[in-house]
């Protein structure tokens, strides 16, 4: 959230402020019934001379499934270049937003803008510059793991050679070529994660949207693909990772978001976020629900 | 413990018709279709009563001991046909063996195959109603049979799924079990000739089963009518001693099964075989089809229909042997020609969840349809042609081969051309990856036969040019006609199959998000 001038660098979104639809240029639907689209940028990202085009750029995001309402109304601003954490506790709307955010799940209101392409009316132009790892979805796992990762270059529309150099190359990086041959189905969980991380590394992306990419991820295996993501963010690449690890959040990534029932807490740079507390103790003080350890008296052993 | 099991199975039923409301249409059909069976199976029994025991009795007994083998094997080769109440799930849960047990067996009662054979075993009393001992032995027999048959489904699987939890063994069973159910016709039809051939062969199969554990219990209530008082107490041991064994090899299995977590042993293998993407063009195109061919060979979903190639012309050989008349052989390759290009209309549906790759990576409708077109046609085409030549090599009639051929390719081309609309929007539930291609997520039956009907009724339209004229080139024997049908056939059909790819690409672009979600509700 630290491109925009007018806004504080962490903000503490109120959703009681129900105004205006998202509106951003585009067909701006009215807030749909239950969903309060709260307008808290309700400008669209103009990019100046002085401020960079965020790597990803999201307005007033919002997605029901039936009763439940998934996401209300996201706000963010990813600056290219920077390691984006995205935390919140289970349920809270993370794989939800980045769905959206990246093509796979059709928004009910709001816009995307990565690099400056609109995710939703240009989505062809804007999955070339992104890198996607979902969570919670299968592989085809009847390829081995070599031809998986072929299949996702050659699906790019890259040609065959720089794919055939690439392949190699990522294997190795994850640690997997020794079972290059074996069918994904064979995999372990944290081989998969890893096989699924190098489909979506393979064509290069100028931007990496990865949901919970360390799950199953053996340490030292999770120790080499956060050296390769530093590597990818200091050579100018961006990396957006949600994760209920705080810890590990708070090491890795410079920038955070909190993300708890479908709305932005908090975002900024993880130091203006933690604001002198650790990043789990603010994150438990935002999210709340905390409950007091009286709780189960019984469970003493002695 | 016991109420809890039963509980929960029926919570389990109930939240699956929540999921959908096609899942409930299924099940109330899955329900309507069982009563009417039951009402005609226990009128049937009623009416046995008035005849001579003997038949009574022949009858009862040749039935029981099919449910009996139905309770055994049906789940077997369906891998788990109901495996909600999975053991392995409550492994972590200290559930005495005991009332695990008599939980899991009475759980497994709960739902539209138990409730049935629950219901037509003590039907069947109904055929001793004029011999009072025996229909209080019926009733009792009933209950023995029914939770023998629970038990016994229990064993197999629990035997099969040792096995089954290694993938390749999953795998080949899938596809070797289409085999008996291709064959079913010619099956059926080798046992009624033995029938004929002699004529005392049910009574002596009667017999023997009655001695068998099998039929035991059920030949018990005719045994007392007849007044074989010695030989229904021999029958009603064997029948408790087998309850008593299954459960106990049960209880053995289920006690190993609680402390062995399925494991899979794999041999890492090294890469540098990229198999079918190394053979097709390195484009976005290319690497569908290519991905989709391994699927072909490698998933035992595919691998079923593959499988039955070779057997259906063996089952329609079967099929008209009764008549003599061989002529209708010559419109297999039509046959196989529409099998096999409506193959791939629930394609999308298949890939499942990964089917995201596809979004992520922004590969074109057009790209998409061409490559599972180009796939399903390098092998349906050549199975096509072969299946439509051979009969003639066999049969003669040369002269038809033409307009025979016309209708095979038209339908195949047609078939591709309305499989890629097809499968870009209108998906229905289709066996998960991995898992046994018998197992028909409850309740999608009903749309899956909508779409594949409706998709049958449109390429009948569709190809009903090449199939006219060739049935004008059949009657009248004029050769231009079927030499036209040709034509029309090929051209036609080439015509249709690029404005399906065109059309279904089109679809597929404007709604990539909604397909992942409509193939992601299917877990």
């Amino acid at each position: 959230m630290t491109s925009h001038p007018s806004q504080p660098p962490v903000q503490q979104p109120d959703n009681q402020n129900p105004g205006q639809p998202p509106a951003v240029g585009a067909p701006a639907p009215g807030p749909a019934d239950g969903v309060p689209a709260p307008a808290q940028q309700p400008a669209a990202p103009a990019y100046g001379a002085q401020a960079p085009v965020p790597a990803l750029a999201v307005r007033g995001l919002a997605k029901r499934f039936g009763e439940k309402i998934a996401v209300n109304g996201v706000n963010l601003d990813v600056p290219a270049g920077s390691f984006y954490g995205l935390v919140g506790p289970n349920g809270a709307g993370k794989t939800t937003s980045l769905s959206m955010a990246t093509g796979l799940l059709r928004p009910d209101y709001g816009q995307v803008w990565v690099h400056g392409v609109d995710v939703w009316a240009e989505p062809l132009k804007a999955k070339r510059l992104m890198g996607v790892l979902p969570d919670g979805v299968r592989l085809f796992d009847r390829l081995t793991g070599e031809q998986l990762v072929t299949y996702a270059g050659l699906l790019r529309g890259m040609d065959r050679e720089t794919v055939a150099a690439r392949v190699p190359d990522l294997l190795r990086a994850m640690d997997l070529t020794n079972d290059a041959g074996t069918l994904v189905v064979d995999y372990s969980a944290g081989m998969t994660k890893k096989i699924a991380l190098a489909t979506a590394l393979i064509h290069a992306p100028k931007l990496l949207v990865l949901d919970e990419p360390f799950e199953a991820v053996d340490p030292v295996s999770a120790a080499n693909i956060r050296d390769i993501l530093h590597d990818y963010v200091a050579s100018g690449g961006t990396v957006i990772v949600s994760s209920h690890v705080m810890d590990l959040v708070q090491r890795m990534c410079d920038h955070v978001a909190v993300i708890a029932g479908g709305n932005v807490l908090a975002a900024g740079t993880v130091d203006e976020v933690r604001d002198g507390a650790s990043l789990e103790e603010r994150f438990v003080q935002l999210v709340g629900g905390r409950t007091q350890a009286e709780g189960l008296e019984w469970l003493r052993t002695s | 413990m016991v109420a809890h099991l039963v509980r929960l199975k029926l919570t389990l039923l109930r939240n699956g018709f929540k999921r959908s409301p096609w899942q409930l249409v299924g099940v109330i059909l899955g329900g309507l279709y069982a009563v009417g069976v039951l009402a005609l199976l226990i009128a049937g029994l009623f009416f046995l009563s008035y005849t001579e025991p003997e038949m009574a009795r022949m009858v009862v007994v040749l039935g029981g001991s099919a449910a009996f083998l139905g309770w055994a094997l049906i789940p077997m080769m369906a891998t788990g046909v109901d495996m909600t109440l999975d053991p392995a799930r409550f492994v972590t849960f200290a559930v005495p063996m005991r009332q695990l047990l008599l939980g899991l067996a009475i759980g497994g009662l709960v739902g539209i195959p138990g409730v049935v054979t629950l219901v037509a075993a003590l039907g069947h009393a109904a055929a001793w109603w004029q011999h009072p001992v025996a229909l209080v032995a019926a009733v009792l027999c009933a209950g023995i049979a029914t939770l023998t048959c629970v038990v016994l489904s229990r064993v197999t699987t629990s035997a099969s799924t040792t096995l089954a939890s290694s993938r390749r063994f999953k795998d080949l069973s899938g596809v070797i079990g289409i085999i008996p159910l291709v064959l079913l016709g010619p099956i059926t039809l080798g046992i009624t000739e033995g029938f004929r051939s002699s004529q005392d062969f049910l009574p002596s199969l009667t017999e023997g089963l009655a001695w068998s554990p099998l039929g035991a219990v059920w030949a018990v209530p005719g045994d007392l009518a007849l007044g074989n008082w010695g030989a229904a107490a021999a029958r009603l041991l064997i029948a408790v001693a087998f309850l008593a064994v299954m459960a106990w090899l049960w209880k053995l299995s289920l006690a190993r099964a609680l402390v062995t977590p399925p494991y899979n042993a794999v041999s890492r293998k090294a890469g540098g075989k990229l198999g079918w993407f190394s053979r097709m063009p390195g484009t976005p195109a290319g690497a569908v089809a290519a991905r989709a061919l391994i699927y072909w060979f490698k998933d035992p979903r595919y691998g079923a229909s593959l499988v039955s190639i070779p057997l259906i012309p063996v089952a329609v050989f079967f099929g008209l042997s009764q008549a003599g008349d061989f002529t209708f052989m010559l419109w297999l390759g039509p046959m196989i020609a529409f099998l096999l290009s409506f193959a791939i209309s629930a394609d999308i549906a298949y890939d499942n969840t990964a089917f995201a790759l596809h979004v992520t990576t922004g590969v074109s409708g057009r790209a998409d349809r061409i490559g599972r077109v180009v796939a399903c046609a390098v092998i349906a085409l050549p199975a096509t042609v072969l299946l439509t030549v051979l009969p003639f090599v066999f049969i003669g009639e040369w002269h038809l081969l033409a307009p025979v051929s016309g209708v095979a390719l038209g339908i195949l081309l047609t078939g591709l051309g309305l499989s890629s609309v097809v499968s870009a929007r209108y998906t229905y539930n289709v066996p998960l990856p991995g898992e046994s291609p018998f197992k028909t997520p409850p309740g999608s039956t009903a749309r899956m036969m909508l779409v594949q009907l409706g998709g049958l009724g449109v390429l009948g339209l569709l190809a009903l040019p090449e199939i006219v004229l060739a049935l004008i080139g059949v009657f009248t024997g004029e050769p231009l006609w079927g030499w036209l049908a040709l034509v029309v056939g090929v051209v036609l059909g080439a015509v249709l199959l690029v404005v399906g790819i065109v059309l279904g690409g089109r679809w597929y672009d404007s709604r990539t998000p909604e397909l992942l979600q409509a193939v992601a509700k299917n877990k």
